[in-house]
């Protein structure tokens, strides 16, 4: 099987973009793949294949940057993706505690979806913004300072542009 | 030299090493995982903690990683500071929080890296309670088993797979805790090094399959030191037995030879010992008789005035007693006359021009390598790994230059990326080594050869020169010329893989020309088809096709078969006519064949695992295999057979024709020296075969007979079937297997033998070179190049293409080695097979026969030709014919003619 008769011709297209940026092929791994995760929603198994013959890797090459990297879906995720960071300086400011809150309410541990498709939970690394632990990311939307009795604000709709909202 | 000072203690180490290869070549114990002599040092795992101090002053030190410590003049360490053992402890520690406590069904227990540094920390105590986390287990194939639960995530695995051997379907996914070291999907791991994986591997992560399907552990194995009969490299290897079964082979360090590595075809190739069907009674027209019977059989025809066929794979006091038996003047190589030409030329060059075998150690060290016409990959294999390694150079010599030790690995690949050292590949076909090369040349066989013979020209003048070289090779001969005159170690590689016995000759006069002009001998490395190849051509037995030659006279009254299949190395009609005309034909082998089926007296002799003898490999080298088990029913030596049917010769013991042969043949005075001879002793004892931990030493047979049976007498070596003696203090050649307290694994342990690690075994490497370098001969060139050819319409140029499953014989018995052979075919470049109007099947004419065979497209393919892989089981017997007619094969009625 080619690339062409399993990728659509946008999404080689615009990696074949990605490709000029760069010296050697598999440097574009990671736009290829976000090519790819921006048009399927997530990275199964034939599409990576089709990218690695497309980048000129083998797919464990490929497959190895795609696993490694929390942002890139290696399976089917829900509408909003909720990354509760678990490093250090949220880990000390009880991120564990405000990551339970978040599986109790949503019905879900880690790597999990929920039914409705609405939502997955996934943990992750410092997001850098320790000044401010414990940090939850709503789809593309970074709540800071979250405490957990008030874990529904994490859901609110209203909280302002990404760098000022506050769950506090 | 530089002082250290260890825990206060003086010592004197090699400059510009790594502290922790430093402290383990002084003896001391200190654990370590990531490190690896062939591999250097990433600092990844954090075990081999020591306390670094800034003077004799600073008392309190810091923690620095061993592995990562460059050893200088005044270095003061800690190996037993509280803060180095409490470090290296709470490693291991949190290591095992993940790692299932599965020692008891684990098959790398009682060999593992892992439990040997547990212990030595002396973390005996768990105090984790939580959960550890689970991997799903991957089919890798027949070779290896998986289980990444037990991984400690050391890289090592990878670190060998990728960088080392260019293996690409091995990874590591995910990260953190999480981290997996798998294929991207089950299947079996392509690279033709994967076994090694086994013994990389510190944990029991990867296992051999083979072993696996008949375990035992490895206190229980009986071993010996013995040399791998795949190829004509002649690695070093320990095979293991119990209840009569060849268990396993593992790698036997070499440290000019193999190193730490073998191939998979030498190491899971074992299997062909423990066939059903091998040939294990004597047999008189199809029916089993007694020893006596056989033997008086040997006499019988032996006094007739039998002519003997010696083996490239038996050995060399095999073959030597067939030729005392038969007469020097009536011993014939068992080989095709094809190779047999291009031995010849190899054996007259070693002996006798200004030329330098190199070592693998050696070839490791080329910085410009040239290989002519061998698909090294497929024909040696760990000579090919060598080269592979031969091509970091460049990698090396820069990071030299911005003051980079070459064992600090991680910092060497990064400031180097995929830059590689000039390798050029002029090939007959695509070639496993194409993908390092610079620059890669494919034409047929005579053009190779007489673009190797330009470069040699261009490097000399004095070499004759080649007419009617197109202009696209004249600039390929002169930018290569040029490439190896610049060369502080250049390196031409070549051999009879590629049938064309111009290629070798020009391989030959390339080197000699370097070594004219360099006023040393140039190296050049010979690949050769089997394990004795060399040696059955320094006993100067004449070609096989003279002996099918003198029986069409009728002259030859009976005829003695060596551990070989007349049907692989002649074509059939001729064999058939050959057989038919001898009045009696003797074979000796242990596994059936075709000639065995045709002869009237077959003779059973015992495998490389239940024999002795020595090998010359293609670097020239002879060495010793032992027994690892005795042979099956009424087998046994080859050379005994022979020895006892000789009239004159009284040969009670091994050393004896070892001795007699050295004698007569001087090239081979040397060999004696091979190994100690068999009245070697320790303290009064022989070398135990059996570790001093073996179990059920008087329950094994204890079923059949509750009497411990006596230990069998080895009256042909210095080792003995026994666990009494002292298999520690054997000298190298001797050594039966390698453990030393507190060092469990085969890797690892082997640093108590080493001179230094990853060096030279103490007291030497095993092996006597045979050739060293004619330092002033004038060689005379070889000056017949042969001519271009040009196709012929309907006619194809045949291409020998090798497979390192599938190509040697006896590996292709091996059940687990089965499975990655590839199925019979032949290869067209597209544009031919466009031309035969796209087949999916050709008819050849195979010597007069009509064979019909899939055939696939491959560019690699040179226009004109067609490539004929070797030896697959399958393919239509006998030496592959020069040229080949063939058509498009229809279904049904007739073929279409091109
Ligand atoms: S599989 Fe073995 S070699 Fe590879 S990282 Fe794990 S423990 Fe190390
Ligand atoms: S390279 Fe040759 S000698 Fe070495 S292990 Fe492989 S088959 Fe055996
Ligand atoms: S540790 Fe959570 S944002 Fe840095
Ligand atoms: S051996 Fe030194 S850090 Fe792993």
């Amino acid at each position: 099987m080619t690339p062409e008769t399993i990728l659509t011709a946008a999404e080689i297209a615009e990696i074949q973009a990605e490709l000029a940026h760069y010296p050697s092929p598999s440097a574009a791994s990671i736009e290829a793949l976000k090519v790819v995760q921006k048009h399927r929603g997530w990275v199964a198994d034939e599409p990576l294949k089709a990218v690695a013959s497309l980048l000129n890797m083998s797919p464990e090459d490929l497959d190895a940057v795609a696993t490694f990297y929390n942002l890139i879906f290696r399976k089917p995720v829900g509408r909003t993706v909720i990354y509760c960071c678990n490093s250090v300086s949220c880990w000390m400011l009880e991120a564990d505690v405000v990551r339970e809150r978040l599986s109790e309410r949503l019905g879900i541990g880690f790597g999990e979806t929920t039914p409705d498709g609405a939502y997955t939970l996934l943990p992750i690394v410092c997001l850098g913004a320790c000044d401010h632990a414990p940090v939850v990311m709503v789809g593309e939307r970074l709540c800071h300072d979250v405490r957990p009795a008030q874990i529904d604000a994490v859901f609110a709709d209203d909280v302002g542009p990404a760098s000022t909202a506050s769950a506090r | 030299m530089v002082g250290i000072v260890v825990d206060g203690e003086p010592h004197e180490v090699p400059a510009g090493g790594n502290l922790l290869q430093s402290l383990l070549s002084l003896g001391l114990d200190l654990p370590y995982f990531c490190w690896h002599p062939a591999l250097g040092s990433v600092g990844a795992c954090r075990q081999c903690a020591v306390v670094q101090y800034r003077d004799e002053n600073d008392v309190t030190g810091r923690v620095a990683m061993a592995c990562m410590t460059p050893v200088a003049e005044g270095l003061r360490i800690g190996l037993k500071a509280p803060a180095a053992v409490e470090f290296r402890a709470g490693i291991i520690e949190l290591l095992m929080t993940n790692h299932p406590h599965d020692c008891p069904v684990c098959e790398e227990g009682g060999e593992c890296h892992l439990q040997d540094m547990t212990v030595m920390t002396g973390h005996t105590f768990r105090q984790y309670r939580g959960l550890k986390r689970t991997h799903r287990n991957q089919y890798l194939g027949p070779f290896i088993n998986h289980e990444m639960n037990r991984c400690i995530a050391c890289y090592r695995c990878v670190r060998f797979y990728r960088d080392y051997a260019g293996g690409d379907d091995l990874q590591v996914f995910a990260s953190r805790n999480q981290v997996y070291f798998g294929r991207f999907e089950d299947g079996a791991l392509e690279n033709e090094f994967s076994g090694n994986l086994v013994e990389v591997c510190p944990t029991g992560v990867f296992t051999d399959r083979t072993f696996s399907a008949h375990f035992t552990r490895k206190w229980d194995l009986q071993t010996a030191p013995s040399v791998c009969v795949h190829c004509g490299v002649g690695c070093n290897t320990t095979p293991g037995e119990r209840y009569g079964t060849l268990k396993r082979v593992i790698n036997r360090y070499h440290g000019d030879l193999n190193g730490y590595f073998l191939c998979d075809r030498g190491r899971f190739g074992y299997g062909f010992v423990n066939c059903a069907d091998r040939l294990t009674e004597p047999m008189l027209h199809g029916q089993p008789v007694t020893r006596a019977e056989g033997r008086a059989r040997l006499r019988d025809v032996t006094f007739k005035g039998a002519i003997g066929i010696g083996s490239p794979r038996a050995s060399l006091e095999a073959n030597f007693a067939l030729r005392e038996l038969v007469g020097p003047e009536n011993f014939y190589a068992g080989c095709a006359d094809a190779d047999y030409a291009m031995l010849d030329t190899i054996r007259r060059v070693l002996a006798s021009w200004p030329v330098h075998s190199p070592s693998l150690r050696e070839v490791e060290g080329a910085d410009v390598v040239l290989v002519l016409g061998e698909d090294v990959g497929n024909t040696a294999p760990r000579l090919a790994l060598a080269i592979r390694q031969a091509t970091r150079n460049c990698m090396l010599a820069a990071a030299a230059e911005l003051k980079i030790a070459p064992w600090q690995d991680a910092a060497v690949r990064e400031l180097a990326q995929q830059v590689r050292g000039p390798l050029f590949v002029l090939a007959t076909t695509g070639t496993r080594l194409d993908e390092l090369a610079e620059v890669v040349v494919r034409r047929t066989p005579a053009d190779i050869a007489r673009l190797g013979f330009a470069i040699a020209h261009a490097l000399e003048p004095a070499a004759p020169a080649v007419s009617g070289l197109s202009d696209e090779d004249r600039q390929h001969a002169e930018s290569i010329a040029e490439a190896l005159k610049r060369a502080d170690n250049p390196l031409v590689v070549s051999g009879t893989g590629s049938g064309e016995p111009a290629i070798v000759e020009a391989a030959a006069q390339i080197a000699c020309a370097l070594s004219r002009r360099r006023k040393q001998p140039a190296s050049v490395s010979f690949v050769v088809p089997e394990c004795n190849s060399l040696g059955l051509m320094l006993l100067d037995p004449k070609r096989l096709g003279k002996a099918l030659e003198s029986a069409e006279s009728g002259s030859v009254p009976a005829a003695i078969v060596l551990e070989s299949d007349l049907f692989r190395s002649a074509r059939t009609e001729a064999v058939e006519s050959f057989l038919s005309r001898v009045g009696e034909t003797v074979l000796l082998d242990h596994s059936p064949q075709a000639t065995a089926h045709r002869a009237q007296i077959v003779l059973p002799v015992g495998t490389f695992a239940e024999t002795e003898g020595t090998f010359v490999n293609g670097e020239g080298r002879a060495q010793r295999f032992f027994a690892a088990m005795s042979p099956r029913g009424a087998a046994m030596d080859s050379w005994r057979w022979l020895a006892e049917a000789h009239p004159r010769h009284d040969w009670q013991c091994l050393d004896e024709v070892t001795g007699a042969c050295a004698a007569a043949i001087p090239v081979l005075a040397r060999m004696v020296d091979a190994a100690p001879r068999a009245d070697f002793r320790i303290d009064g004892l022989k070398i135990p075969r059996q570790t001093h931990r073996r179990s059920g030493r008087t329950a094994a047979s204890a079923h059949i007979d509750i009497r411990e049976p006596q230990p069998q007498d080895d009256t042909d070596s210095a080792l003995a079937f026994t666990m009494e003696g002292d298999a520690f203090d054997a000298p190298a050649a001797l050594r039966t297997y390698s453990w030393a307290p507190s060092w469990n694994s085969n890797g690892q342990s082997i640093a108590k033998f080493q001179d230094e690690v990853g060096g030279a075994l103490r007291g030497g490497d095993p092996g006597v070179r045979l050739f060293e370098p004619v330092q002033r001969g004038a060689a005379p060139w070889f000056t017949e190049i042969p001519r271009a050819v040009a196709a012929e319409p309907g006619v194809w140029l045949t291409v020998p293409r090798y497979h390192v499953f599938g190509s040697e014989a006896l590996s292709a018995r091996a059940e687990s080695v089965v499975e990655r052979i590839p199925a019979p075919y032949v290869a067209l470049h597209p544009s031919d097979l466009a031309r035969l109007g796209h087949a999916d099947s050709v008819e050849l004419n195979w010597h007069g026969f009509r064979e019909v065979l899939p055939v696939l497209a491959d560019d690699t393919v040179v226009p004109g030709t067609i490539g004929v892989p070797v030896g697959l089981p399958g393919m239509p017997c006998g030496p592959c014919p020069r040229t080949l007619a063939l058509r498009k094969a229809e279904p049904h009625g007739s073929g279409v003619s091109t």
